[in-house]
C-alpha cells in the first residue's frame, strides 16, 4: 500500500495547472479530494508520476444559486453540499444522496468534482448529475467548454474529458417535482449493490416529467430516457412503474461482484427503482 | 488511630472486584498515547518488506533480485537460498507441521512470502518489491478440500517419501498426500447404533466458511541484534511473549536469555496474532545480517490474504431423539480445510482444538466426532477467532443441528433446548466427548432469557406476520433467533493442554512496595481486554490494597514471569487464578507480620477487606499499609524481610462458561436486507470481576459475530485469488450497522477457580454466531427452509428467499 514515487505540485492558479497538464500529458492527473485516486496510487493500479493538487487553486469551493440554475464549484465537499441549507431547499436530491456517500471522514475531503470527474462506475454523483441533467464545465489551453453528464461518461474510468483538461465546476439546472435518492449498499463506505436517482413533476396527478438515473449498473452511469418517458402522461400508478423498471432493466447491464450475481443485481434494481418512483412521487 | 471510615468506604475504596472500576489504560488510548509495535523507532531502524506471490500453486523457477538491489534504499533482499544455510528457510508451525519463511522452489497459496526486500525505510522497500523478478510456473490450483483428497496433484512433496508413500504426521496417519491427519472423539460403534435405531434422525451438512479476525492492528515486529553483548530484542504483536521466545531460541539457535521479546501496546489480536509468521523470522534474520534494527508491519492486504484466518469447516451432521425430542445420539464429520501449511494454533494434543465440545449444552448420551483435516491451495492458519480453539465451529454446529432437529420434529425449537439441557443437579457433568463440564444452571438462564424478551409474544408476532405476507400484506418477514452456548476457556490443564510442549499453565508475580502500593505482572497480554484494570481488582479484593495502587505490567519477558499468553480466554481462569493465589501468598504473610504488630497470635488474627483485625475486638486492627511498610522496615523474628509472591498456576479444569441470546430480526425479502430490530444476551461468566469491561466485552464479541454471520468472509476463486482482500469487500461492521445490544446476566461461579470466575471476552462470539444465523433461517421456516450457509449477506439471504419460490 505505498504508491510509487511521484513528483507533487501545487500551483496557485489554473495556468499553472494547464500549463502542468501541457507538459506531462497524461503522465499527470490533477487531484481534489484524492479519495479515488490515492487508494489507485497506493495499489499500484494508477500510476501517476505527476500529481497536480488543486486545493490551492481558488475559485471552485463555491455554491452559487440563481434564479434558473445552481452552480457548483468542483472543490466543494461531500460535507459542504450537506451543510448548505439553500441548496438543500432548491436541490433536496443533493443532500439526500451526498448523505449516502461513503462516511462523514470521507465526505469531508471528497469532493463533488472529484466524484463526477474520476469514471467510476461506484460512485453516486455521476448518476445523480444525469438525472438532474448538470452540465460539466471544463477548462483546457484552449479554453472553456460545458459537457452534459448524459454524455460525459464513455467506459469505466473514460470520459470525455481530455487529459489537458481539469473539471472545473457542474451546472444544474434547478430541479423540479419531487425527488429521491435510494441506494442498496453491503455497508458504510460500500458502493451500491443499485442506486437510482429520481427527480418527478406531478401535473394535477399527472406526471408531467421524469428523470431517472442508475448507479453503479454498467460500467457507467445509466441515464434511463425511457425509464422516465414510461411514466410521462400516467398517474404513476403500478402499471406505469412496471413499465418504467422494465425500461430501466433494458438499459443497464450490471456485471457479477462480491456483492452478488447479475439475476440479484437486475431483481434489486428494479426494487430500488420502484421505492424510488414511489417516494419521489409522494413527494412530488 | 480512630478509625472512622465505615466498612463500606473501605470497600469502595479498594475498587475491587465486582465494581465497573474504569479502564486505567483508556487515559492513554483515548488521547493517542498508546504506544503500538509500528510507533517504536530505533536509531538506524531499517524497514522489510516481503515479495509475494500472485499465483496460488506454482513453482519458482528463477528469482532475479539483481534490478532490486539497484533501487536507491536497498540493501539487501533475502530469499530461501538466503536463509537454508541457517537452517531458517522452513519454521515449524504451532501445529507440528512445518511451514516455509520463504518460497522453497514453489508457492502454495496467494499472498505467500517470495523474497524479502530490507531498505531504508517503507518506501524503498515497496520500490525494491516491484523490482523484484519471479519466474513462476503455474500448477494446478485445489481450493476444494473434498477435490483436494481425490486429486493426483501433490501439494506438499515434502510429506511424501521417496517411494511414494505417505509418513505419517504430527497427529497420526494420513491417507492421501494433501491429507493432514485424522482426529476423532467419542465412540463410534455405539453412535452409529444408537443412530440406526433411533425414533428421528435429523441430518444437516453445511460449511461454516473461511474468515479472517482482522484486527484493527495488523502483525508486525522489530527486531534489533545488538552485536556486541550478543542480544536479541524483539517487539512485536505477540499474543503469547514467552512462547516466541522459547520458540524463537528453539529455531535460532540463540540462548533463550539472550532473547528479550516484548509485546507493548496491541490493538488487537482475535488469534491473529498468536502464531509465529515469515515476518518475524526474516527481521531477525535481517538485523542478525545488516547489525541494524529491522521493523516488519503488514499492510491490510498482506494481513488479509497472508497471515492465519479462522474457520473454513465443512461440518455433515446427524442427531437422533425420541419422538418426544429427547436427543439421544450425535455423529458429526468435519472435513478442515487449512490451507497450504497446518498453522492451526491449538494445544498440541487437540488438531481440531475443542470441537469435540460440540455436544454443546444438551444432556447427549452418546456422540462421535471425527474431523480431517486437508491441504488445499490457500493461506494457513486456523486459529480461534474470538473463541477458544474450534468452540465457535463446535456451537454453531450444535445450535444449528438443534434447530434443525426442531424442524423434523416440529417443535418450538426453545422448548427443544430446554427438554435436553444437562441439568443443573448434574454438574460436574462428564459429556460423551470426554469433557468434564465445571458447573452451570441453563434452565435458569434460559427461562430468564426467555421470559424478558417474552418469546411467546413474538412467536405469536411472527405468526401474523407469516399471515399478512402470504396474504400479500407485508414484504419483510421476521426471524427469532435463538442459541444456548457453553464455552470451554481457560487453557488449561498442563496434563492435557501443551502447545510444542509448553504447558499452558499461567503466572503471577506481586511486589507489594514498602509505603503500599504495588506491582504485579502476569505472563499474558491485553490486546485491549483491560488486563490493567481488571487484575488490579482481583488483587486488590485479595490483599487489602486499593486497585488503583496497583500496577500491572505484562508482555516483557525479562520482567514478567512465564506464561502462554492471552487468547481463548485463558487469561482470566488461568493467569486471574494465578493471581488470586499470588495474593493470597500475600496476605498469608502479611497476616504474620500483623499477628507479631498486633502481639497476638497469627490465628488470632482475621483479613477484613483492607486490614487484619484482631478476632472480637474490631479496634485493634493493622491496615495492610501498615503491615507492607513493616515488612520491609521492621526487624520481625522469623520472617525474611519483604512482601512479595509468585505464583505459577495450572487449572485443575476447563472453565465452562455459558449464555442464552436472543434475536429479533425483520428481512426483505426482495432485498435480502436484514434488519435487526432487538437483540438480548445473557451470559453466566462466573463471578464477575469488572461489570462494565464484560459489558464491553459483549458487545465487543457480538460485533465480531454479527460480522462473520452476515457478511465477513475470505472468499476464493477458482484459481486461488483471494476476492476479498481489502476493507471494500471484507466486511467490518461500524457503528452504522450494529444493533443496539441488551446485556443480561445469571452468576454460577466456577467451583475449581479461586475466585469463581470463568472468562468473557469470546463468549458473545461463540453464542452470536449461531444467534444471528438462526435468525435469518427461522424467518424462513415457515417457507421450506431448513438450512443455508452463512454470510447471511443480502445476495445470499435473497437467493434463499428465490430458491424458496418468494419473489413471485
Amino acid at each position: 500500500m505505498i504508491p510509487a514515487a511521484f513528483e507533487y505540485y501545487r500551483p496557485k492558479d489554473m495556468a499553472g495547472v494547464l500549463s502542468l497538464l501541457e507538459q506531462h500529458g497524461d503522465d499527470a492527473r490533477v487531484m481534489a479530494g484524492g479519495h479515488s485516486l490515492i487508494p489507485m496510487m497506493k495499489l499500484r493500479m494508477a500510476e501517476v508520476p505527476h500529481l497536480i493538487d488543486l486545493q490551492d487553486v481558488g475559485g471552485m469551493s463555491d455554491i452559487d444559486i440563481d434564479a434558473d440554475s445552481i452552480r457548483i464549484g468542483a472543490m466543494v465537499t461531500q460535507a459542504d453540499i450537506i451543510d448548505h441549507a439553500d441548496l438543500a431547499d432548491v436541490a433536496p436530491i443533493l443532500r439526500e444522496a451526498a448523505l449516502q456517500i461513503a462516511d462523514p471522514q470521507v465526505r469531508y475531503m471528497g469532493t463533488v468534482g472529484g466524484n463526477v470527474a474520476n469514471g467510476d462506475p461506484g460512485n453516486d454523483m455521476p448518476g445523480l448529475m444525469q438525472c438532474l441533467d448538470a452540465q460539466f464545465t471544463l477548462v483546457g489551453s484552449g479554453g472553456e467548454r460545458s459537457v452534459r453528464a448524459r454524455a460525459f461518461y464513455e467506459a469505466a474510468y473514460m470520459t470525455a474529458r481530455e487529459d489537458d483538461e481539469v473539471l472545473t465546476a457542474v451546472k444544474i439546472p434547478l430541479p423540479e417535482g419531487g425527488y429521491a435518492y435510494e441506494k442498496q449498499k453491503r455497508k458504510i463506505g460500500d458502493y451500491a449493490t443499485a442506486a437510482a436517482a429520481v427527480q418527478i413533476v406531478n401535473d394535477g396527478g399527472t406526471c408531467a416529467a421524469a428523470s431517472i438515473a442508475m448507479t453503479n449498473l454498467s460500467d457507467t452511469p445509466i441515464y434511463s430516457e425511457a425509464a422516465g418517458a414510461a411514466l410521462v402522461g400516467t398517474s404513476v400508478d403500478d402499471a406505469a412503474i412496471k413499465t418504467a423498471v422494465a425500461a430501466m432493466l433494458g438499459d443497464i447491464d450490471p456485471s457479477e461482484d462480491n456483492r452478488g450475481p447479475v439475476a440479484f443485481k437486475k431483481h434489486v434494481a428494479g426494487v430500488i427503482l420502484r421505492r424510488t418512483i414511489e417516494r419521489a412521487w409522494s413527494r412530488a | 488511630m480512630k478509625d472512622e471510615v465505615t466498612r463500606e468506604e473501605r470497600l469502595d475504596n479498594l475498587k475491587g472486584m465486582g465494581c465497573s472500576r474504569k479502564r486505567v489504560e483508556d487515559a492513554r488510548f483515548t488521547q493517542g498515547k498508546g504506544n503500538y509495535v509500528d510507533d517504536i523507532k530505533l536509531d538506524g531502524m531499517l524497514f522489510g518488506d516481503f515479495v509475494r506471490t500472485p499465483y496460488a500453486h506454482a513453482r519458482i523457477k528463477n528469482i532475479d533480485t539483481s534490478a532490486a538491489m539497484q533501487v536507491p534504499g536497498v540493501l539487501a533482499v533475502l530469499t530461501a537460498a538466503d536463509l537454508e544455510p541457517l537452517g531458517l528457510h522452513w519454521m515449524p508451525t504451532l501445529a507440528g507441521d512445518k511451514q516455509m519463511v520463504l518460497a522453497d522452489g514453489k508457492v502454495l497459496f496467494q499472498g505467500q512470502e517470495v523474497a524479502f526486500v530490507v531498505a531504508e525505510d517503507r518506501y524503498a522497500a515497496a520500490d525494491g518489491i516491484e523490482a523484484v523478478e519471479v519466474d513462476y510456473e503455474d500448477l494446478p490450483v485445489i481450493v476444494d478440500p473434498f477435490e483436494s483428497l481425490q486429486s493426483d496433484v501433490v501439494l506438499r512433496e515434502d510429506l511424501v517419501a521417496e517411494d511414494g508413500s505417505i509418513p505419517d504426521g504430527a497427529h497420526g496417519p494420513r491417507t492421501h498426500p494433501n491429507h493432514i491427519f485424522t482426529w476423532e472423539a467419542g465412540d463410534k460403534q455405539t453412535t452409529e447404533e444408537v443412530l440406526a435405531n433411533a425414533e428421528i434422525v435429523a441430518e444437516e451438512s453445511m460449511y461454516y466458511h473461511r474468515t479472517h479476525p482482522c484486527p484493527l492492528e495488523t502483525c508486525g515486529c522489530v527486531a534489533s541484534m545488538d552485536k556486541v553483548n550478543g542480544k536479541l530484542t524483539l517487539w512485536g504483536t505477540f499474543q503469547a511473549p514467552h512462547a516466541i521466545r522459547t520458540v524463537v531460541s528453539l529455531i535460532s539457535g540463540i540462548e533463550e536469555h539472550n532473547i528479550r521479546v516484548i509485546s507493548p501496546d496491541i490493538g488487537g489480536g482475535f488469534g491473529n496474532k498468536v502464531g509465529a509468521y515469515p515476518g518475524y523470522v526474516c527481521s531477525v534474520v535481517a538485523s542478525i545480517v545488516t547489525g541494524k534494527p529491522v521493523k516488519w508491519i503488514e499492510d491490510r492486504m498482506d494481513n488479509l490474504i497472508s497471515t492465519a484466518f479462522a474457520r473454513d469447516y465443512w461440518m455433515k451432521g446427524r442427531i437422533s431423539a425420541t419422538k418426544e425430542g429427547k436427543i439421544t445420539g450425535l455423529h458429526c464429520h468435519v472435513t478442515a480445510d487449512h490451507g497450504g501449511f497446518d498453522a492451526c494454533a491449538d494445544p498440541t494434543k487437540f488438531p481440531a482444538g475443542f470441537m469435540n465440545i460440540c455436544t454443546g449444552s444438551y444432556d447427549i448420551p452418546t456422540a462421535y466426532l471425527e474431523v480431517d483435516g486437508v491441504y488445499t491451495n490457500k493461506a494457513p492458519g486456523g486459529v480461534s477467532y474470538r473463541c477458544s480453539f474450534r468452540v465457535t465451529e463446535a456451537v454453531y454446529f450444535i445450535e444449528r443441528m438443534i434447530e434443525v432437529l426442531a424442524i423434523k420434529l416440529n417443535m418450538d425449537a426453545a422448548e427443544l433446548r430446554r427438554v435436553n439441557f444437562i441439568r443443573k443437579e448434574q454438574f460436574p457433568y462428564k459429556a460423551a466427548l470426554g469433557w468434564e463440564y465445571d458447573s452451570g444452571d441453563y434452565h435458569t438462564a434460559w427461562d430468564k432469557a426467555l421470559k424478558t424478551v417474552d418469546y411467546d409474544g413474538l412467536r405469536a408476532e411472527q405468526a401474523q406476520r407469516i399471515e399478512d405476507f402470504k396474504a400479500g400484506k407485508t414484504r419483510k418477514l421476521m426471524g427469532i433467533g435463538l442459541s444456548f452456548f457453553t464455552e470451554i476457556v481457560g487453557a488449561g490443564p498442563v496434563k492435557n493442554c501443551d502447545i510444542l510442549g509448553l504447558g499452558m499453565f499461567d503466572s503471577c508475580e506481586i511486589r507489594i512496595h514498602p509505603t503500599g502500593s504495588a506491582i504485579a505482572r502476569l505472563g499474558t497480554i491485553s490486546q485491549g481486554q483491560g488486563h490493567a484494570t481488571t487484575f488490579a481488582q482481583i488483587l486488590a479484593s485479595e490483599i487489602g490494597l486499593p486497585a488503583d495502587s496497583i500496577t500491572i505490567e505484562e508482555g516483557d519477558t525479562d520482567t514478567a514471569p512465564y506464561g502462554l499468553g492471552t487468547y481463548g480466554s485463558r487469561s482470566t481462569p488461568v493467569a486471574g487464578a494465578a493471581t488470586a493465589m499470588a495474593g493470597r501468598k500475600i496476605r498469608a504473610k502479611a497476616q504474620m507480620i500483623a499477628a507479631y504488630l498486633l502481639e497476638v497470635h497469627d490465628n488470632d488474627v482475621e483479613f477484613d477487606v483492607d486490614r487484619f483485625v484482631v478476632k472480637g475486638a474490631p479496634e485493634r486492627f493493622k491496615t495492610m499499609k501498615e503491615v507492607a511498610f513493616a515488612a520491609y522496615n521492621q526487624a520481625i523474628p522469623g520472617i525474611e524481610p519483604g512482601l512479595e509472591a509468585v505464583s505459577y498456576y495450572d487449572p485443575p479444569n476447563m472453565t465452562y462458561p455459558f449464555g442464552a441470546y436472543v434475536c429479533v430480526m425483520d428481512i426483505d425479502v426482495d432485498t435480502g436486507v436484514p434488519d435487526i430490530r432487538r437483540f438480548y444476551a445473557l451470559d453466566d461468566c462466573g463471578t464477575r470481576i469488572n461489570p462494565m469491561i464484560i459489558e464491553g466485552q459483549v458487545h465487543g464479541g457480538l460485533t465480531e459475530a454479527l460480522a462473520v454471520a452476515l457478511g465477513q468472509e475470505i472468499a476464493y476463486d477458482d484459481m486461488g485469488n483471494v476476492k476479498t482482500g481489502t476493507l471494500m469487500d471484507f466486511f467490518l461492521p461500524t457503528a452504522w450497522e450494529v444493533p443496539n445490544y441488551e446485556t443480561d446476566y445469571t452468576v454460577t461461579p466456577s467451583p475449581h477457580h479461586p475466585i469463581g470466575a470463568k472468562g468473557v471476552g469470546e463468549s458473545p462470539h461463540v453464542g452470536g454466531v449461531p444467534c444471528f444465523s438462526n435468525a435469518v433461517q427461522d424467518a424462513f421456516r415457515a417457507f421450506g427452509n431448513t438450512h443455508t450457509n452463512m454470510p447471511h449477506d443480502h445476495w445470499r439471504i435473497w437467493k434463499t428467499a428465490n430458491e424458496l419460490g418468494l419473489h413471485g
